[in-house]
């Protein structure tokens, strides 16, 4: 129609242009190692794509924390599709809903890596639900990477966790407030279950041990409380130098609302929390939450060339509200971090693939430069936030150099 | 420990505080419940999921206010308050007319209705609103403290929760007691066919009840803003306990309902405070079984000849 009316030496100039970058696939494949060569297991891998599964849960409660993760992991596949790919194959996604119910995790991790042969799995959040689809994984010899910051006590040759373990969240926090906060008293708060529990052990021994300190209180609230105004007037009567917690979901709002209602703010009391990143924010609140502090290994704030670049390339994706949190970081390296293992394993092999993790390097991070340990789990750093009442967190420290994960703490 | 005696008043104070408004929580909450399964004998499932519309509602107003009548935030809860009750109880009138009224003398299945439509309510709200948890804008009257004294911090939050129940409660009592409406309301939860026979529309009278009772449900939600969290799944937080409340006051009663509210409060606040979380809950519960498997009925009951 109008098109063909208006086709014009201009018009012909940018098409025979667009020429070279239409043959660049087709010039690439030319140098496309052999599918035979790289996929000796059976993986759903042909000439063309390699499959990947993505199992988080899309709907159930725990959606509120797992969509950053969804959306961090397509941003980073969609950014190396068009970089090329991996092994010349572009990468497809194959995406399973855990529904955040433990079982049907297990159940789509055995659909993944049973039925659709996926080369790689990007999911799951809670401990819970890798807990669920752990057995499927190691029996199936696939390979699943793992976003969240956990309580450690776990290391699979078919798991590469991308979050923080306990110690590498904890110990520097505690430091920290020892060291800048002169602080001797802690109070120990946290919802009830595996991941507050373990971290608070740890915490507790390394106060005790290490910094000589006193735990003066020590508590656990079933998930889903929603009344602290016991909890809180128990820390007026403590009066510890730090209160530090690990609440989650929505009984986090309710904890830091009623703190603020009830006159405890960060003027008064220092408090250091594990489990709030700018997406719990977004429900509490930053003016609730003001001037108390967040342990975390990346912060969206965080001011280094990798990082502006992809907070940028995450609103341009999803829009200009957006927030990214550690977790989401977290999740957004995995696609990274195998593609760099499958081309220095020359293969998609799963084993090859574990065997050529320990190692890893990657220097466009948004947290900065990390790297695999052979325990699979990463080197990174510590930081600690002070929360802004935009809801964003200003670093206010940072450990000097990478910490070594340890998901087996001896003594702890 | 260094505490002197006036500090231990001032926590004994604020304890006493906490208490009361773990009581408001409890019984706000509860009211609405009580009317739908005391009077109608409905166990609604989805009830958690209209206090989540009433805050949703308020997230609602609150957002709007902020981009257009910014000069307003300081007021616009008392609106939100109010649309929360309507938007919740216009939906609950058509939840009504469309689903329950064809489930009526048939419990177990009302039961299960009522749970598949708050997994669907759920699924909906995190389609509109997104999965992630929202913070309507409070404004600054609401939150802080009232300081007594120099030790003293009464929650402001709470203070005006205690307020909107107690009305709330004035409310309800008047229209089942004082009104003509609720007069019609009690005939037919006695006697649904002489009330028919006498000139009442029973069926009007049901979804009129529902709706109220989902409104109340609404008015919770939003009140809760101001202490908890707005997110798709925040009204299950919460039903647990709500039908707690209920069942420990015995179906049929208000007053049951508020002194069930009053002494679970009262046992959990204490108990946390010289125990901790969760062991609280445990005591709590099992106190509560050991009362029912003794006294089925609930604390309160309307004697009827059977």
């Amino acid at each position: 129609m109008t098109f063909k009316a208006k086709v014009n030496t201009a018009g012909l100039l940018a098409g025979l242009l667009t020429i070279p970058f239409l043959l660049a696939p087709i010039m690439t494949n030319a140098n496309v190692p052999a599918t035979a060569k790289v996929n000796t297991t059976k993986l759903k891998v042909d000439d063309k794509f390699v499959y990947v599964g993505q199992l988080h849960s899309a709907t159930g409660t725990m959606a509120i924390s797992e969509t950053g993760s969804i959306q961090a992991e397509r941003l980073a596949i969609e950014q190396i599709n068009k970089q090329g790919g991996v092994l010349g194959r572009q990468i497809k996604i194959i995406q399973e809903d855990g529904a955040s119910d433990w079982p049907t995790f297990a159940e789509k991790a055995r659909k993944l890596t049973e039925q659709d042969k996926v080369a790689a799995i990007f999911g799951c959040w809670t401990s819970a639900s890798r807990k669920a689809v752990l057995p499927i994984i190691e029996r199936n010899n696939a390979l699943l990477y793992y976003p969240t910051f956990y309580e450690g006590l776990e290391q699979s040759k078919n798991v590469i966790y991308t979050g923080q373990e306990a110690t590498q969240q904890v110990l520097e926090a505690l430091n920290w407030l020892a060291k800048e906060k002169k602080a001797k008293t802690f109070y120990l708060i946290g919802s009830d279950y595996i991941w507050p529990r373990t971290t608070m052990k740890i915490a507790r021994t390394h106060i005790e041990k290490v910094l000589k300190g006193k735990v003066v209180g020590e508590e656990y609230y079933p998930l889903g409380h929603t009344q602290f105004g016991s909890l809180i007037n128990k820390t007026k009567l403590k009066k510890p130098d730090a209160i530090f917690a690990a609440v989650v979901g929505g009984s986090n709002v309710s904890f830091y609302k009623q703190m603020k209602a009830a006159g405890v703010t960060s003027d008064k009391q220092t408090l250091l929390t594990l489990s709030v990143t700018e997406d719990e924010l977004l429900g509490i609140g930053g003016e609730n939450m003001k001037g108390f502090y967040s342990s975390m290994k990346y912060f969206q704030s965080l001011n280094n060339p990798n990082n502006v670049t992809f907070v940028k390339a995450f609103k341009a994706k999803y829009g200009p509200k957006a927030v990214v949190g550690d977790v989401t970081q977290a999740a957004y390296l995995g696609p990274w971090l195998w593609k760099a293992a499958v081309e220095k394993a020359g293969s998609f092999d799963v084993t090859k693939v574990a065997n050529a993790s320990p190692g890893i390097e990657l220097k466009t991070a948004p947290e900065g430069y990390v790297k695999i340990d052979p325990n699979h789990h990463l080197w990174s750093k510590s930081r600690i936030g002070q929360v802004l009442p935009n809801g964003q967190f200003k670093v206010v420290y940072e450990s000097k150099g990478l910490i070594k994960p340890n998901p087996f703490p001896k003594g702890y | 420990m260094d505490i002197s005696f006036a500090e231990f008043g001032a926590i004994f104070a604020m304890q006493g505080f906490n208490g009361l408004s773990v009581f408001c929580v409890l019984l706000l909450m509860a009211l609405g419940l009580a009317i739908i399964f005391g009077q109608m004998g409905v166990i609604n499932m989805a009830h958690g999921e209209f206090l989540t519309i009433g805050a949703y509602t308020t997230f609602f107003i609150s957002t709007l206010t902020e981009n257009y009548f910014p000069q307003l935030l300081p007021y616009y809860f008392i609106i939100a308050i109010v649309a929360a009750f309507l938007t919740a109880g216009i939906i609950g009138y058509m939840v009504e007319r469309l689903m329950i009224s064809r489930l009526y003398q048939r419990p177990l299945d009302t039961l299960l209705a009522t749970w598949g439509l708050s997994l669907i309510m759920q699924q909906l709200f995190r389609s509109v609103f997104g999965p992630k948890e929202v913070s309507p804008i409070l404004p600054d009257w609401l939150m802080g403290s009232y300081q007594p004294t120099e030790t003293i911090d009464i929650p402001i939050n709470g203070l005006f929760l205690v307020g909107v129940t107690l009305t709330v409660t004035a409310f309800v009592y008047f229209l089942i007691y004082r009104s003509r409406w609720g007069l019609q309301l009690r005939a037919t939860n006695q006697n649904r066919f002489m009330s028919g026979a006498v000139g009442i529309n029973t069926k009007r009278v049901d979804s009129l009840t529902f709706a109220l009772g989902c409104g109340l449900a609404g008015i919770a939600g939003a009140a809760f803003t101001t202490i908890g969290s707005t997110g798709p799944t925040a009204g299950s937080l919460y039903i647990v306990d709500t039908f707690l409340v209920v069942v420990f006051g015995g179906a049929a009663s208000l007053l049951g309902t508020i002194a069930s509210a009053f002494s679970i409060a009262q046992a959990q606040s204490l108990l946390e405070f010289f125990l901790s979380g969760s062991i609280a809950k445990v005591i709590t519960l099992a106190t509560v079984i050991i009362i029912l498997m003794l006294r089925p009925q609930g604390l309160f009951s309307t004697k009827v000849r059977k």
